[in-house]
This record gives structure tokens, C-alpha cells and sequence, in this order.
């Protein structure tokens, strides 16, 4: 761990660009021996002269010598950052907040739902589930984005859905004439996978409405609502749980979050504009 | 014994599920097997619905004509989904294009046939029209979070 209020300056080896508004980066932590962080966990990304802003880590948690972010340009900070080259230096602190139940998925069935940019902090979870794929039973993805344009990793989920022992569903809200995947909603894809509803793990990521509505179908399907886990956003600031920026009901989201079970979230969710 | 076969396969359809034996033997009196290639539509908006559709396998896209924007896909149908309920409503017309992305299999379920036993048979009627209420329920609930528009109103 990075001293957890102080930023730590952390060189980019390379960057590439996923979307026309989104783009990764690989930080070099070889030189501090290695970043090890659990899948779901994010760090606090400084960009010198501009500000500080949550990002989850979207990498490979088996490769500790390249740190990855993937980060959708939408303001200052996340503009700034965009605009940074190969050798620029950025701030990091972190990892922080809770994991996802990876271990707990084990000998389960396991549901990655992914709404947008919500796939970059499921990534590490699924490069964990297939590096120990033997331990897990049925293995589904359903990723969901605005257009075809949009669409995230687009090589490595061709590579993922070729596998046999993975089921991955891919929609688009708004599919172009080109586009010969699916169309709709990303909850519609839900009741075709082939998996146990009562024996399995969901994990949740994308906009909080999304999150809501599979949660709702997933449960309808016959998940334990205990099995269910979202990844829940709010502004942050101190990233440890002393500025009170990102409170959600009695919790703040960045010790107790940002990953929890809907049972905790079931009465936040429904409470408007907390 | 097409009939019977046609119901054995019928009977695995998610549509059916909730069908007794006998109502699902009922129905496929009215159904038959159709193929699509790809790109061939299953039918055209303004159209008289003559059949209903289930999906066994393919994908189809439902799409509406925009003048000058040509033909935009508004949803994808796959195996195990239905296409129809304008067959039970006036003025059994197409409301939409739906188009084969891939060759697809679907059983065809006659219009007039379906319509003839909903009539003939209330229990019946209403226990397809119950599957076809949930279907379009779920459509409507998908179409609402759809027009929610959440990746381009998403702020992370
Ligand atoms: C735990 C956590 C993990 C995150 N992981 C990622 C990630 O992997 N990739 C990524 O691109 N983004 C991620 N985000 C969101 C990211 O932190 C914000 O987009 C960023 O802070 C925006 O900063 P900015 O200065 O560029 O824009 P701002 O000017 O701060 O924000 C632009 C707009 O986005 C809104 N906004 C800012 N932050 C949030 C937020 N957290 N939730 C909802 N709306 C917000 C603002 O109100 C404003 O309207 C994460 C946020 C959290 C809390
Ligand atoms: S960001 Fe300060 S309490 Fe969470």
C-alpha cells in the first residue's frame, strides 16, 4: 500500500486509447517491487496541477509490475489525465475500498454484469476467476454499453466469448447497421444464460439505475439477494474515510465500499438522492 | 404425429413453460416450422400479422424506419423469445420490421388459428395471453431503462 494520504509518483508506461472518450494506462510499479491490490479495489489518481480523483484498478491482479486504469474522460481531473503521454508521472494512493467476493464465488456458479466503464473494475475479476478457472463452477458475463462504439476490451472479450468454459453476452442500447450483436438492455441478457441462480455469486458494475433494475431481475431469477453485489460511486476526497465526501447513508464508500451486498444497499437504493 | 412432434418441441420453448400438456398440444395445431436466412425478414411494419412467432435459434433485430436515417435497431430477439402479440390485437398490423441476423429457426404459430382457439377455448386463451402480458411486460420494462439513455447520463 501507498502511504494512504500522501501520493506516491508513479511513472506511464503505456497508454492506449479503448473508446473515443476512454482510455487505460499501465503504471510502472516495478521499481517500488509491484502494486498487489484484490480485484474491485480502486486507487486515488493525482494529476499534478489539476486534482485527485477515485479510479478503479482495471489490470491484471496476477501481474503487480504494470498497474492499469481504465478512465472515461468527463472533467477536469479525468481530462487531465488524458492528456498525459508515455514517461509522464502522475500521484497514486491507494488500493482502497472492499474487494469483490472472488473467494467467496468459489464453487459457485459466478454473474459478472457490466454496464459501461463498469467492466474496467470487473476486469480484474475476471482475469482472477480464469487464472483459477477450475475452482469456479459456471463462468457468465453480460456486458452492456451505450453503441457498438463504446464497447470496452473489445479483443480481449472476442478471446473471452471463444472460450468454451465462459458464457459472454454482449448488448448495445443502440446498435448502428453494422452492428450484428445484440440490442437492448443489458438485464434482458440475464435469463439466457445456463446457470443456478441459488448457487451462484453476481457481481455488479455500471451506472446505479442499471445496478437496480439486474439486481431486481437476478433476484426474480431466484438469486439469494445476500449474493448479490454492486459497486457503488460517489465523490471522494480523503479515500479514507475521514472527509465524510462520499457517504451513502451510514456508510462511506470509500472504506466501507465501494463493493457491497444488496442486502446492505436494498433500503439505501431505494432512499432518493442519498 | 407431426402434431405431436411439433408439441414435444413446442413444450420446451420458455414461452410454453407455463402451459399445460394439453395446451401446449392445443397450440400446435397452429404451428409449423420456419426458417430464415439471414437478412430475409419475418415480417415488415404495417403488415397484417398472419403469425406469431418463437425463437429456437438466431438472433433476430426488431428495427424501425426512420426516414433519412434508414432502419434503426431498437432490440435483438433470441432463442427462446417471442414475437407477436399483435397477433391478438386489432388491427393485427405490424407495429415494426424484424429481420433475421443470422439463420434463424422459429416455429410459426398461425394467426388465424390462435385466434380461432383463444375464442373456442377461454381457459386457454387466457393462459396464453397471461405468457404473452409477462412477455410484453418485460419488453416495456426493458424499453424504459433503454430510453433512460444510463451510459450516456452516467457521470463516472
Ligand atoms: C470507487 C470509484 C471508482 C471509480 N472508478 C472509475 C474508473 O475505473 N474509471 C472512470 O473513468 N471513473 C471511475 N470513477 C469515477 C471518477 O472518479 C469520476 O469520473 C471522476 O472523479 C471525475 O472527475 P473529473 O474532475 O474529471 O470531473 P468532475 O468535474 O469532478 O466530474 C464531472 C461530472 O461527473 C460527476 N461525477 C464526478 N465523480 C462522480 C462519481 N464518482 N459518481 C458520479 N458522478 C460523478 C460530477 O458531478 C460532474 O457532473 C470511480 C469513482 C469511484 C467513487
Ligand atoms: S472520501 Fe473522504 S470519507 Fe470517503
Amino acid at each position: 500500500m501507498t502511504d494512504a494520504l500522501f501520493p506516491e509518483p508513479m511513472a506511464i508506461l503505456r497508454i492506449r486509447n479503448e473508446t473515443a472518450d476512454t482510455f487505460s494506462f499501465d503504471l510502472d510499479a516495478r521499481p517500488r517491487g509491484g502494486f498487489r491490490f484484490a480485484p474491485g479495489q480502486f486507487n486515488m489518481l493525482y494529476a499534478f496541477g489539476f486534482g485527485e480523483v477515485p479510479i478503479s484498478i482495471s489490470g491484471d491482479p496476477l501481474r503487480p509490475g504494470v498497474l492499469t486504469h481504465t478512465v472515461r474522460a468527463v472533467g477536469p481531473v479525468t481530462r487531465a489525465l488524458q492528456g498525459l503521454k508515455k514517461g509522464d508521472v502522475i500521484g497514486v494512493r491507494g488500493p482502497f475500498g472492499t474487494p469483490w467476493p472472488v473467494d467467496e464465488a468459489q464453487g459457485k456458479d459466478v454473474l459478472l454484469v457490466a454496464g459501461g466503464i463498469g467492466l474496467a473494475p470487473l476486469r480484474p475479476t475476471i482475469y482472477s476467476v480464469l487464472s483459477r478457472r477450475k475452482v469456479f463452477g459456471r463462468v457468465c458475463i453480460a456486458y452492456g454499453a451505450r453503441t457498438p462504439g463504446d464497447l470496452l476490451y473489445t479483443k480481449e472479450i472476442a478471446r473471452w466469448r471463444g472460450r468454451m468454459d465462459v458464457q459472454l453476452e454482449v448488448t448495445v442500447d443502440r446498435g448502428d447497421p453494422e452492428w450484428r450483436g445484440q440490442t437492448g438492455v443489458v438485464t434482458k441478457l440475464l435469463r439466457h444464460f445456463d446457470f443456478t441462480p441459488h448457487d451462484s455469486v453476481a457481481m455488479l458494475c455500471g451506472p446505479e439505475v442499471m445496478m437496480r433494475f439486474a439486481s431486481r431481475e437476478l433476484e426474480g431469477l431466484g438469486m439469494p439477494a445476500p449474493r448479490i453485489y454492486l459497486s457503488m460511486e460517489r465523490n471522494m476526497k480523503c479515500g479514507v474515510g475521514s472527509c465524510g465526501h462520499c457517504q451513502l447513508g451510514p456508510t462511506f464508500i470509500c472504506k466501507d465500499g465501494p463493493v457491497y451486498p444488496l442486502t446492505q444497499l436494498v433500503r439505501l437504493m431505494s432512499v432518493r438522492e442519498l | 404425429m407431426e402434431v405431436e412432434s411439433l408439441a414435444r418441441s413446442l413444450a420446451e420453448q420458455p414461452f410454453c413453460k407455463a402451459l399445460t400438456q394439453s395446451q401446449v398440444e392445443f397450440l400446435a395445431g397452429c404451428a409449423k416450422n420456419a426458417r430464415f436466412d439471414a437478412g430475409e425478414y419475418l415480417v415488415r411494419e404495417g403488415s397484417a400479422s398472419e403469425s406469431m412467432f418463437l425463437i429456437r435459434s438466431g438472433t433476430v433485430a426488431l428495427e424501425n424506419y426512420l426516414p433519412g436515417r434508414g432502419s434503426l435497431k431498437i432490440d435483438t430477439l433470441v432463442p427462446g423469445d417471442v414475437l407477436g402479440w399483435s397477433v391478438l390485437l386489432p388491427p393485427f398490423r405490424w407495429h415494426l420490421d424484424a429481420r433475421a441476423l443470422e439463420p434463424t429457426l422459429a416455429f410459426a404459430l398461425d394467426a388465424n388459428c390462435v385466434r380461432g382457439k383463444v375464442q373456442a377455448d377461454h381457459g386457454f386463451g387466457y393462459a396464453l395471453t397471461l405468457r404473452l402480458l409477462a412477455a410484453a411486460d418485460e419488453r416495456l420494462t426493458q424499453a424504459r431503462l433503454q430510453q433512460l439513455d444510463v451510459y450516456k447520463a452516467e457521470l463516472r
